[in-house]
């Protein structure tokens, strides 16, 4: 599914991941943990194809594709999913509007007809209410006050509803009460299937009870330092990170 | 030939020419404008304005009755849950209105108020405008061919909103109109004013609105300007408002070559009015809004908030000023005005002016003017929007947020229409909205 080789990428000259190699299969689901300012959310915007960042070195390979060629809009249609750490407010325009022209600019691509309007509603009806929310959301403007766990759920919604092949979530957890960590830890799940990959940026064990993980990368310094299976995450949140890497911690 | 000389040819079609207080008003104004023409841009008012394009021009009254018009486009802004008054190249077109069930006396075309009613016609006449001392006002007192009397009695409440809609058909036309609101104590009712125009050649709109709230009285109006692209237009709306009136003006401009609008409104003991606005001066246009409350008396309560976008070579000025008199203790005034430029050679010019008096009040001002946020155009990219849709869905959301507050729902997207038209390489889908 993703292949990152040797990933270098610098912002304004200053090198902020150095080296990263990762390799995600289909259906799998990668945990990546790691200090703040490690380079997680760098990593999630190159794969979503944010500018501002420079790559220098490495390449970037989805579905046998040079990801770094393609434009954000593109990746975004050929199934790459970014729940975003940090979601914008987009007053002005309802999340139902973006939620109809994010499905129907990846049906277009595959060459399927628009949804219909009856169709739509009802997806979306179904999917919101498995999250929680509720259905006056869909009518307000894009995560406009909402309040820092809706605008986590409304990317969880976005996802939900396009279905892309790989999801990298931010921190999708963070800020999120128990309650809705399940709700969202339900929605990845549901999506779970060898047809659907995730890379999972958390700071927290927690949320790897709900979603058992594949793998769990340590990133750390613009590296990843250590890699392991579902235990790592239990030894890091007992231990921090300064036993891999007494550098890494330094900075912390 | 100038506009005197063309008048005076004209004269027997100018109404109410046997009201010796009228001629007189008609005398002054014209005399006003022989001299002073219309305003320039030395005049500080009028600095990032220049009207000399207007002035290089001898724009037409229409002779006898009014012309055809266009069904299709007609029927296109009329609202179908209004009453409506339809003024075509400025002259009262009644087999297009729609006024069956409108309380008797409350709505009349002003030409013929001044026949049938003349009194009430001069107890609101150029009563606030006398204050506006330009040469467009002056222009409207000598040449105004008709408009609309609104007069509703003390306690009524006007059911359905009143439509005026101005239709320019004709090349070199002109339309000059009077309109005055009067909305007595207690007594509320909607407005709403409607200029568009058909064909591609240059006019002249001049249109000016004298609004007279008695105490407690409520007026909701709402001005929509979608005037050609050729289109030269000038609208004033004068208000005042007693103890306790509330206004609520909404004004979005999208149309004319060069069109200024001027909202002003004195405020007495606890008025409240709130102003809303929205251009967006695409192409060539030049959109010009001026703004002036004054709040004469303690504890009236202002809310202005403005938004511009300028395109292409469009060009926008916004002019907000709030004078806050001595006797007016307790003001709680807020103006802002947010401006979104989209082209290098796009300019918009906004300019709060805060006057204040008083000692004891509250008054706050805030302006903006930037591009689109790169953040937001990334996060709908990523949800697979192309770069340009993305621009253009937040170009119209920064517009759309305005253009919500407005009702009823029929108007709202007549509105959401028109600025989906006159937005550049709009690709948004109504039907989604
Ligand atoms: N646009 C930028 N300009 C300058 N520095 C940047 C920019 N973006 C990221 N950085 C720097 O890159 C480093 C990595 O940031 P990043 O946001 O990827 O960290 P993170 O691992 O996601 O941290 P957190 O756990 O706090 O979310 C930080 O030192 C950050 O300051
Ligand atoms: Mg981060």
């Amino acid at each position: 599914m993703l292949n990152i080789e040797n990933l270098h990428v610098q912002v304004d000259s200053k090198p902020i991941l150095q080296g990263i190699s990762l390799d995600v299969q289909a259906g799998e689901v990668h945990a990546i943990m790691g200090p703040n300012g490690s380079g997680k959310s760098t990593l999630s915007h190159v794969l979503a194809g944010r500018s501002g960042y420079e790559v220098t070195g490495g390449r970037v390979t989805y579905k046998g594709q040079n990801l770094l060629d393609m434009k954000p809009e593109e990746r975004a249609r050929e199934g790459v999913f970014l729940a975003f750490q940090y979601p914008v407010e987009i007053p002005g325009v309802s999340n139902i509007y973006l939620l109809k022209a994010a499905l129907n600019a990846v049906r277009r691509h595959r060459g399927d007809s628009e949804v219909d309007a009856m169709d739509f509603l009802q997806l979306v009806r179904g999917k919101i209410k498995a999250l929680n929310l509720d259905e006056q959301f869909l009518y307000r403007g894009i995560n406009e006050g909402f309040s820092g766990g809706e605008k986590k759920r409304n990317e969880i919604l976005q996802m939900a509803v396009l279905e892309p092949s790989l999801c990298i979530l931010d921190e999708t957890d963070s800020g999120l009460d128990i309650d809705a960590l399940k709700i969202v830890a339900d929605g990845v799940n549901s999506l779970r299937s060898p047809e659907h990959s995730f890379i999972l940026v958390t700071h927290y064990q927690r949320l790897l009870n709900y979603i058992k993980p594949d793998v769990v990368h340590v990133l750390a310094q613009g590296r990843i330092v250590k890699s392991g299976g579902p235990e790592l995450a239990l030894e890091l949140e007992s231990k921090g990170y300064g036993w891999i890497d007494q550098s890494a911690a330094a900075s912390v | 030939m100038n506009y005197a000389e063309q008048f005076r040819q004209l004269a027997p079609l100018l109404p109410g020419r046997h009201l010796d207080w009228l001629e007189a008003l008609r005398r002054a104004g014209e005399a006003r404008f022989a001299t002073g023409g219309f305003p320039s841009p030395r005049e500080e008012e009028w600095k990032y304005t220049n009207v000399a394009p207007i002035e290089k021009k001898l724009f037409k009254p229409a002779a006898g009755e009014s012309a055809r018009v266009d069904k299709a486009t007609l029927e296109r802004y009329r609202l179908p849950e209004a009453w409506s008054l339809v003024f075509v190249d400025g002259v009262y077109a009644k087999d297009r209105s729609i006024t069956a069930g409108l309380p008797e006396g409350v709505v009349l075309p002003l030409a013929e108020a001044l026949e049938r009613s003349p009194e009430q016609a001069e107890a609101f006449f150029h009563k606030i405008a006398a204050r506006e001392e330009h040469g467009f006002v002056a222009f409207t007192t000598a040449y105004f061919r008709d408009g609309a009397l609104i007069h509703v009695p003390a306690g009524l409440r006007l059911e359905k909103p009143l439509q005026i809609i101005h239709v320019a058909t004709r090349p070199d036309g002109l339309s000059v109109l009077r309109h005055l609101i009067a909305v007595e104590r207690n007594a509320e009712a909607r407005v709403i004013e409607t200029y568009i125009g058909t064909g591609s050649a240059s006019y002249l709109t001049a249109a000016v609105t004298e609004i007279h709230l008695d105490e407690n009285a409520g007026l909701e109006h709402i001005k929509l300007q979608i005037e050609t692209d050729k289109a030269y237009h000038f609208g004033g709306i004068y208000a005042e408002q007693a103890r306790s009136a509330r206004l609520r003006q909404h004004h979005a401009a999208f149309g004319g070559l060069l069109a200024r609008t001027e909202i002003h409104s004195e405020l007495g003991h606890g008025a409240e009015c709130e102003l809303d606005g929205l251009f967006l001066a695409t192409g060539r246009r030049h959109l010009d809004t001026h703004t002036l409350l004054r709040h004469r008396a303690p504890q009236a309560i202002s809310r202005e908030s403005y938004r511009g976008i300028a395109a292409g070579r469009g060009r926008g000025v916004f002019s907000g000023r709030i004078v806050v008199h001595q006797d007016a203790q307790k003001t709680d005034a807020e103006m802002s005005s947010r401006n979104l430029l989209l082209s290098e050679d796009a300019e918009i010019d906004s300019k709060p002016q805060l006057e204040i008096h008083a000692d004891d009040v509250k008054c706050a001002h805030g302006v903006t003017v930037g591009q689109l946020d790169s953040s937001a155009v990334f996060y709908l990219q990523s949800r697979g929007v192309d770069e340009l849709s993305a621009r253009n869905m937040l170009t119209f959301a920064f517009a759309n947020e305005m253009v919500e507050k407005i009702r009823p729902d029929s108007l709202k997207h007549q509105v959401q229409s028109a600025l989906l038209a006159a937005l550049p390489q709009a690709d948004i889908r109504e039907d989604w909205l």
